[in-house]
């Protein structure tokens, strides 16, 4: 095995050097009872080769339909990974490095979560950000369990029904024993947007906190201002969530549209979709907030002969210091995908990013108009419902299409629609391919 | 250098260079990016969006070239220390070698961009893999059932938890407490708190284990269950865990196992078949999947028969399609589900590479792992113990703790044993943890280091007590040799910058 140093001479010596008579005498503090008399019922050992054959196999099943005629969002987006990126990722000192408890060893990886608090906060509009969350869902779960926390005594949190629906079961999971209770807002079927009545209606005095997507998970532009009034207006907060974080490159941030806290997926950004998972989850806030946040943050400080340094700061929040006072459990987050992240973003930077962000919406426009039959008329970025039903679905599937999400699984009354993604992946001979399917 | 150092990690010196934050820098119009040309017909944004929804350009981000990122990058990688860089005995962490064939595993295409909303029939492979993955998960932990949803160790001790919660509920009562050992992570109180349990810490016996006693005097019908790590955060295997098993059991309350530390165990015993009902495997733990800096990570949580029902939806369950052939399905049906915990089905890119591992290893490779972690770790053990004080006598298994208790006689502390360690071109091992060891030095080398790697750690550490006997002040100033020096912690806490400014 070629991850065991040890050869059996090695063996015999350390062995020796312990005054232990064999290997399976090291373990005699495990009662004979517990162990297991037997070899683990495992397939037998496979050398690389083979190992990557058997595997590249099994990844080809997933390549019926190449990425650029899946036109999927959901949550996902397909965005191109530039090779520097992965390159970047493979330097072995950002990806088996620990968390960085030990910061002269660790400036370089300090470093980079300075800089991603910063380019999230760019990309918010907020005062701080967190060094980053397991995805888009969890952060919105956090989300909510910070408002419970901060408006101590309100025990309402207030979900609108074009959010995320993951992100709106991951809310109820984690407040499942908060005794919280979950209301649902919905929208408005005319225009896909959370409607404002209903929303009003559902903002009282018990109201921790009013969490809603934009864009929302029907791809349309929600009136976050709107909503932070009418959230504010009851001393509630508002929380965004940004599930195609390439929306912020064009449209205005939550923090400049009255939001408190903006929080989603990050993935778009450097990360390949890789079956949903690992993503990167972002949260920011408010400065008023800091002190609540969920996860690790860095902070820049000086060395003792005062040079610039950076260090994990403001631990006391945490479970490893606070135990069962922390404002979270979290401990493992989602580090080298945000570090993806930060570098994507560094390479497209200020016209990039806003260059990039214009292509998606650019296509996606084009899509609409050669697909037709858009289900809503709220303003959309690269994300729209249209109708087709699953027999225009199975047409395009067999013409070697996935044209979208099937909507009726997550709204009964969609039955038919489907949610349709176009990002810089997919050019114009796809998308006009794709219409031709879906009609004929 | 080296002659100040003369156990140093061979090569632990060299030209390092400043780099300064991304930002402020470059040039307007400059950018690293190469995007296509859009050749649709030209679309206004402000036709589509109202102008108080558009923004510009946004004042800060980056203007740099590609080389210029890509230096840079480079530059604060060489600034880290990784487990490709030296030995990282972090104990409870569990740095071990992350192998390379694991990384182009999740490199394949298939894998890499496979999309998780993709139909059924057009992602079988993916689903094969994370079914294949449950069902080696469960032989090594000795359950029936499994679920790799949780993205990290604490978010696999919520499910646990929530899955608890759930079967005492459906009995009628979801009761009040969870019992955690002195010696447990923090992650297990702060999860117990997010589950809605108060947590009620249980004090180890004098030679590091959880006592029958202990917990028979915590034990009423408000208990719903005990976590514990085993082998413990000592090392050291909790052997009264049938025991307890049957206490709890008998109350009506589960046991929960922190599988934080499984590679000690993998193809040597199973926690199913020690009384444990249910527990959650670190991927980037035992599988080596690598830490990032901080993840991601994967936590799986495998359980027994009667806790099935509660997994988190979707399961990924196996069945006939039409021609006989398996088919694997996403299953949401399930009513006593605890719901859901990702936007998705888990962090499948650490399956890959946790399946891959495991794949290479076969049986004989995953007990052969435990039993030379186990070796490496008692043969630390054997080089320090004349220079290090042993709080507990008991047998170690994966790693050992030490403490400063002689060191400190001379006003030297673990911090300062840490540091200079740096200096000596190691990482430190987990310092002050456990709670239950006063200055605590946690060692775990893993079963991926070479004896000479062993012996050079143990050689650096046994000279730094020395020094400590010698010139005790001159620890204080460690490190000495790194990019930055100790630094300001307090500061970086009492006046927060978290964030580049522009103007600053």
């Amino acid at each position: 095995m070629r991850y065991h140093p040890h050869t059996d001479a090695d063996v015999r010596r350390l062995l020796s050097a312990i005054g232990a008579p064999s290997l399976d005498l090291l373990f005699d503090s495990i009662p004979a009872p517990l162990r297991l008399e037997r070899p683990l019922r495992l397939p037998p050992p496979i050398d690389e080769h083979a190992l990557l054959d058997q595997l590249g196999a099994l990844a080809e099943k997933n390549r019926a339909v190449p990425p650029e005629r899946v036109f999927l969002g959901a949550g996902a987006y397909p965005h191109h990974v530039p090779s520097a990126v992965d390159q970047l990722l493979l330097r072995s000192e950002f990806y088996t490095a620990y968390t960085p408890y030990q910061p002269e060893l660790a400036q370089g990886t300090l470093q980079a979560i300075f800089e991603y608090q910063t380019l999230v906060c760019l990309l918010t509009g907020l005062d701080v950000s967190n060094a980053s969350m397991y995805d888009g869902a969890t952060a919105c779960a956090e989300a909510a369990l910070l408002a419970l926390r901060l408006r101590r005594g309100r025990r309402k949190v207030v979900l609108s029904r074009a959010l995320h629906p993951s992100y709106r079961d991951v809310v109820r999971s984690y407040l499942a024993a908060s005794g919280a209770e979950v209301v649902l807002v919905s929208f408005d079927p005319k225009t896909g947007r959370t409607d404002p009545d209903a929303l009003a209606r559902a903002i009282d005095g018990q109201t921790a906190i009013v969490l809603l997507g934009s864009p929302n998970f029907l791809g349309v532009v929600e009136d976050v201002r709107k909503a932070a009034d009418a959230a504010h207006a009851a001393d509630a907060l508002l929380g965004v969530a940004v599930t195609e974080a390439l929306s912020l490159g064009l449209l205005q941030p939550p923090g400049a549209l009255g939001a408190d806290l903006a929080f989603g997926e990050l993935g778009s950004f450097g990360n390949g979709t890789t079956f949903g998972g690992p993503g990167v989850g972002f949260f920011a806030a408010r400065e008023a907030h800091l002190r609540q946040l969920p996860g690790r943050l860095c902070g820049e400080t000086v060395d003792a002969d005062g040079r610039r340094a950076y260090v994990l700061t403001l631990s006391t929040r945490e479970q490893h210091i606070r135990r069962q006072a922390a404002t979270s459990n979290i401990c493992t987050n989602h580090a080298l995908c945000a570090l993806a992240s930060t570098i994507h973003l560094a390479l497209l930077g200020k016209a990039g990013l806003r260059e990039l962000a214009l292509l998606n919406f650019r296509r996606a426009a084009y899509a609409r108009s050669v697909l037709g039959r858009r289900r809503f008329a709220g303003p959309v970025f690269n994300e729209f419902a249209i109708e087709a039903d699953a027999a225009a679905l199975a047409r395009a599937r067999k013409a070697g299409f996935v044209a979208g999400l099937p909507l009726g699984r997550y709204y009964p009354e969609l039955d038919g629609c489907s949610l349709v993604c176009v990002t810089e992946l997919h050019d114009r001979v796809r998308i006009d391919a794709l219409a031709e399917a879906l009609r004929s | 250098m080296s002659d100040r150092f003369p156990n140093s990690s061979p090569g632990a010196s060299g030209l390092q260079f400043r780099e300064e934050v991304l930002f402020g820098r470059g040039s307007p119009g400059r950018r690293g990016a190469s995007l296509p040309e859009a050749g649709v017909p030209e679309a206004d944004p402000a036709s589509e969006l109202p102008p108080e929804l558009l923004r510009s350009e946004i004042e800060g981000m980056p203007e740099l070239s590609e080389p210029e990122v890509v230096r840079h990058f480079v530059r604060l990688s060489q600034w880290n220390y990784g487990i490709d860089s030296g030995p990282y005995p972090l104990g409870s962490c569990t740095m071990k070698y992350n192998p390379k064939s694991s990384e182009a595993a999740a490199r394949l295409p298939g894998f890499a961009s496979a999309h998780p909303m993709l139909p059924e029939e057009d992602c079988q492979g993916a689903l094969q893999l994370g079914f294949d993955l449950e069902r080696a998960l469960c032989e090594i932990t000795g359950f029936s059932a499994a679920t790799l949803q949780p993205a990290a160790g604490a978010q696999g001790e919520l499910c646990g938890l929530l899955m608890i919660r759930a079967y005492h509920a459906a009995r009628g009562n979801p009761r009040k407490k969870v019992l955690v050992p002195d010696s447990a992570h923090g992650t297990n109180p702060a999860t117990a708190t997010l589950a809605g349990y108060q947590a009620v810490e249980i004090a180890s016996g004098p030679d590091g284990v959880v006592e029958p006693a202990a917990v028979a005097k915590a034990l009423d019908g408000d208990v719903a269950a005990l976590m514990m790590t085993n082998p413990n955060t000592l090392g050291i295997f909790e052997r009264n865990v049938r025991e307890i098993a049957a206490l709890l059991h008998e109350k009506g309350a589960l046991l929960y196992n922190d599988g934080a530390n499984l590679n000690a165990l993998a193809g040597v015993a199973r926690p199913g078949d020690m009384g444990v009902d249910l527990m959650h495997l670190n991927l980037h733990k035992t599988f080596a999947t690598p830490h990032g800096g901080g993840g991601p990570g994967s936590g799986p949580v495998a359980v027994a028969e009667p806790l099935a029902p509660f997994l988190p939806v979707p399961t990924i369950r196996k069945t006939l399609g039409d021609g006989g052939e398996a088919r694997y399905v996403l299953d949401h049906d399930r009513p006593q589900s605890i719901g859901r915990l990702r936007t998705f089905w888990g962090n499948f890119g650490m399956w890959v590479r946790a399946y891959a591992l495991i794949r290479e290893w076969g049986p004989e490779g995953i007990r052969r792992t435990a039993q030379l972690a186990v070796l490496n770790a008692n043969y630390l053990r054997k080089l320090l113990e004349g220079s290090y004080h042993l709080p507990y006598a008991a047998a170690s298994l994966h790693e050992v703790v030490f403490s400063d208790k002689r060191q400190k006689a001379r006003g030297v502390s673990a911090l300062d044993v840490a540091k200079r360690l740096i200096d000596h071109g190691f990482h430190p091992p987990t310092i002050y943890f456990p709670l239950v060891v006063p200055g605590a030095l946690m060692l775990e080398p893993t079963e991926t280091e070479s004896p000479e790697s062993v012996e050079a750690l143990a050689a650096a550490l046994t000279a730094i007590a020395a020094e400590a006997e010698e010139n005790p002040d001159a620890l204080h100033a460690a490190p000495t040799r790194t990019v930055v020096r100790r630094v300001d912690e307090v500061r970086a806490a009492r006046q927060p910058v978290l964030r580049w400014r522009p103007g600053r």
